[in-house]
């Protein structure tokens, strides 16, 4: 299945390079890029003008533009002046620009599964290795204003894999999308996934399932991230015996390399960030006293969905929380959630941000963010925080996105009205001054793609009869499957996508 | 005397509140049966728009609406200045009452075994004080059609009001509905999307498999109105044999003779097409349920008059190559090509974003008096209770919403909350939750 999932990726990816190749190539300054292709190279400049800006740092600019030059906001202000006569010029009358969107939990073009599921300490495995960058949701968030995300291992392992931070450059090789100064960071996971207890309820159909792997409790879960980091204490100081001991002693023996080990040495050194997957008030200040005991920082708390239980506790640790908006009662451990966690989070002095542990989601998190202010009464500006300079922070990129301020990357998204109207629609993104998602572009070349996608078919048809007359049945269509039951996902535990 | 007795119950309350945290979830004991809202900005959904009027409600029904309308004497009076009354919205399909935490095997009656579960009815499993009920209707949805999901025949739905101490006040009809899942092919209908378990199958031998199935459901109708006919041949000449009850068939009766309609649950095209091709060989009353690809079948639907229940919008595309807003706009199409819709969530824990499933959908081209009608008068009119509930009209059920503004947009706050004519406070597990732990030194 993968490969015919890879197939149909392919063929789709070469049907949009035909495609863009194909086109009267109309594009000058002024008009995007297909979806796939790279996006045009644009001159120096480019001035967004008459808009309503939201800043995400330093409140609104009614009648506000934006100049970017060389991909960096250069200019934030009113009736700002190119100064390159073919800079782009975007008239944005009427409508809103908002900071890039930055999703602080996210699975995206993840190739394969999330999980590195055999032990629950996997802190060697790295999702860098794993970005598909021809996922077709890329351009589907694109299209939500999403810029930037931080893909994470998923959630079965106590300790997980190494995360990346990057940003959705559709079309530009992979290597460029990583946001190259972003700090390393590492998935920690408490209760009922790293305990398994969905997986084995689905294996057995009873209650007394035999449990896969050690630990099947929270108490369990305590003892593992204790012990492993005891084993990267005891490797370290291996180390600096050895450093110690080399230029006086021809005998010493050099320690085996253990890259488990080394990621979790960096995180007691403070150079590889936590972020931790968990529900419960117990094990969210479980986890902030282990490191208290062991000497390292929670970074960020994610979903952290009991979080307003021991807000206190989370500021005074200086954690930053990761949140959803209003998804509860999935599981037990969800089940007293709430949407004012955020809220409530936030007023105790904790940095919050939204995500959305689902590509779908992600298409909307500006309306995600909007519901901090229906639950709990944040303000419109802290609340578009929540999906812009906080994750920013949480994830240590906001000197260079996360808000509009001058010398920042130009991540940009405009909207057609305020984003936390439910009537608004994305109109344009904006990665480093690159067109990314151009609405008015993708309408405008439908109807072509739609053409192609026929002749495409029609010729495969052809040259199939013609190569093998006994072949009748037309190409399968990617898509046409019989009817998905409604929303599988509420009864079926082991097909949860929504919450990894 | 009767005076002192009040006050007991009250003082008792409070108490009670204080120290358990406990609020009443009904709020019948309390207050006139009488209310009138005045000055509010009334959109009844059906009719125009009064800018400046006056709601009355009295012994659960609206019984008065306009600009010049009399306040009853005794009715207490809510002054709704700068607010405006809604009739509460109608989720068109979920599975509120019937599960509480979806992961866990022992909260959840959503799913009979068994492929034929049409004697099956949800009416008699709503639990009345799921923390959903309250979570759902402080957001505005004041009735939801709550429908089994097991097997192919799933079997009955009930329209609920979400206010009752059991489930027998909160039904406003039962049943509504026969469901049918439209089958996918033997469980290996995600085979060709990735999901499959099990030995790879062709998409023709996926087909013929289908079909096979299709033909089943086919022969239990066939079943049920011979079945029907029997029975009610027997009752009328005694010398005919009698039939064993069948409880299956006696369900599937109404269904063959059209006076129950049938929602199939079929979202592809394909589907879609085989769905409306058998209720026309089987003359069967459909109406398509979550037709995620229902656009693509659009003037079929509108020649046959079949209403869809959209599922939910908020969602991806189905197809790999559709445009990125096609879940967005499925609605706007279908409404443009005169098809009846409703948005339904097909969830219980996140009924309440419904108003944002529908408010995408007119962001993506539905106009926005079309959706807020596929949350109210329009899913009343789909399942025959449009005399009781989904506009503001006189002599219909008080389920009324006031609100600080449009009900589909996420900043409005519901400010009164009107259900059976009996206010509702505006708690909920969340609110209950919330103030616990603001209140936390």
């Amino acid at each position: 299945m993968r490969q015919t999932k890879a197939i149909i990726s392919a063929l789709l990816t070469l049907w949009m390079v035909v495609a863009s190749f194909g086109r009267s190539m109309p594009e000058g300054p002024g008009s995007a890029p297909a979806a796939g292709s790279a996006p045009m190279a644009v001159s120096g400049e480019m001035l967004i003008q008459n808009a309503t800006i939201l800043t995400a740092s330093h409140g609104t600019i009614k009648n506000g533009s934006i100049l970017i030059r060389d991909g960096k906001i250069a200019e934030v202000g009113t009736n700002l002046k190119a100064r390159d006569p073919n800079a782009r010029i975007i008239d944005a009358t009427g409508k809103y620009v908002i900071p890039g969107i930055i999703d602080c939990h996210s699975h995206t073009a993840v190739d394969g599964g999330v999980n590195e599921g055999s032990l629950s300490v996997t802190a060697m495995v790295r999702i860098r290795d794993v970005i598909d960058p021809y996922d077709p949701d890329i351009y589907r968030e694109l299209a939500g204003g999403l810029t930037t995300v931080n893909i994470l291992h998923g959630s079965a392992n106590s300790i997980g894999g190494q995360n990346a931070v990057l940003k959705l450059k559709l079309g530009k090789p992979v290597t460029e999308w990583f946001i190259p100064d972003a700090p390393a960071g590492i998935m920690f996971a408490l209760g009922e996934n790293p305990k398994q207890s969905s997986a084995a309820q689905a294996q057995r159909g009873g209650a007394q399932a035999t449990p896969r792997r050690y630990p099947v409790t929270r108490m369990g879960v305590e003892e593992t991230i204790r012990e492993a980091f005891i084993r990267a204490k005891e490797y370290l100081q291996g180390w600096k015996d050895y450093e110690a001991k080399k230029a006086g002693d021809q005998n010493a023996i050099l320690p085996r390399r253990d890259l488990m080990l080394e990621a979790l040495v960096e995180v007691l050194q403070g150079k590889r960030m936590i972020h931790s997957h968990c529900y419960r008030a117990d094990e969210i200040v479980m986890l902030l006293n282990l490191g208290d005991e062991l000497g390292f920082h929670v970074q960020t708390l994610q979903h952290v969905l009991e979080g307003y239980k021991v807000a206190k506790e989370i500021a005074a640790h200086k954690t930053h929380a990761s949140t959803f908006a209003d998804f509860w009662s999935y599981k037990m451990e969800a089940f007293d959630a709430i949407p004012y966690n955020a809220a409530l989070m936030a007023s105790r002095g904790v940095n919050v941000s939204m995500n959305s542990d689902s590509d779908e989601r992600a298409r909307r998190l500006y309306l995600e963010a909007a519901k901090a202010v229906k639950y709990g009464g944040m303000s419109e500006e802290a609340a578009l925080r929540t999906v812009t300079l906080n994750p920013a922070i949480q994830l240590g990129i906001d000197k260079r996105t996360g808000s509009i301020d001058v010398g920042k990357d130009a991540d940009l998204a405009i909207f057609s009205q305020h984003p936390f109207s439910v009537y608004t629609v994305p109109e344009m993104t904006i990665i480093e001054g690159e067109v990314y998602f151009d609405r008015k572009a993708d309408l405008e070349r439908r109807d072509a793609l739609k053409k192609e996608k026929e002749d495409l078919i029609r010729r495969e048809r052809e040259q199939r009869r013609g190569d093998r007359p006994s072949m009748q049945r037309p190409p399968d269509v990617p898509g046409e499957r019989p009817s998905q039951p409604p929303s599988e996902t509420e009864t079926d535990p082991d097909h949860q996508p929504i919450e990894r | 005397m009767k005076r002192t007795g009040d006050l007991i119950a009250i003082a008792l309350l409070i108490g009670a509140c204080a120290f358990g945290g406990w609020w009443p979830r009904v709020a019948s004991a309390q207050g006139p049966e009488t209310y009138a809202i005045r000055n509010a900005r009334i959109v009844p959904v059906k009719g125009a728009v009064i800018e400046n009027g006056t709601v009355v409600i009295s012994n659960g029904k609206i019984t008065a609406v306009g600009a010049n309308v009399a306040v009853p004497s005794g009715a207490k009076v809510i002054n709704a200045s700068g607010l405006s009354v809604y009739p509460g919205m109608i989720d068109s399909g979920t599975t509120l009452g019937l599960m509480e935490i979806s992961s866990v095997a022992g909260t959840v009656d959503t799913a009979e075994t068994g492929d034929n579960n049409a004697n099956i009815h949800v009416d008699v499993a709503i639990q009345a004080d799921s923390s959903h009920v309250g979570v759902t209707r402080v957001n505005g949805i004041t009735t939801v059609l709550t429908a089994p999901r097991g097997g192919q025949i799933a079997g009955q739905s009930a329209l609920i009001n979400l206010d009752g101490w059991v489930s027998r006040d909160m039904i406003l009809k039962s049943p509504v509905a026969m469901h049918i899942n439209w089958p996918g092919g033997a469980g290996a209908s995600f085979e060709f999307s990735g999901f499959g378990r099990g030995p790879r199958r062709s998409i023709t031998e996926l087909r013929r498999a289908q079909e096979r199935q299709v033909d089943g459901i086919k022969k239990i109708l066939r079943d049920a109105k011979a079945y029907g006919e029997a029975r009610d041949a027997a009752a009328k000449d005694a010398s005919l044999p009698k039939r064993d009850l069948d409880l299956k068939l006696e369900a599937l009766v109404p269904v063959v003779r059209g006076q129950m309609p049938v929602v199939v649950n079929a979202n592809v095209e394909r589907d879609i097409k085989g769905a409306i091709a058998f209720a026309d060989e089987m003359k069967i009353k459909l109406i398509v349920s979550g037709g995620a690809e229902a656009w693509r079948v659009a003037d079929q639907l509108k020649a046959k008059n079949i209403p869809v229940l959209v599922g939910a919008v908020l969602r991806m595309p189905t197809r790999e190559d559709d445009p990125y807003d096609q879940a967005f706009s499925n609605a706007a199409l279908l409404s443009k090509a005169g098809v009846k819709i409703a948005f339904q969530t097909q969830d219980s824990a996140h009924v309440r974003d419904l108003p944002y499933n529908a408010g995408m959908a007119a962001a993506f081209g539905l106009s926005k008096e079309e959706a807020l009608k596929a949350v109210t008068i329009n899913p009343a009119e789909i399942f025959g209770v449009a005399d009781l509930v989904g506009s503001i009209e006189t002599g219909k059920v008080a389920n009324l919403i006031v609100t600080d503004g449009d009900p589909l947009e996420i900043l409005t706050q519901v400010k009164y909350l009107f259900i059976n004519g009996r206010q509702i406070p505006l708690t909920s597990r969340h609110t209950e939750l919330y103030e616990k732990f603001k209140a936390r030194p």
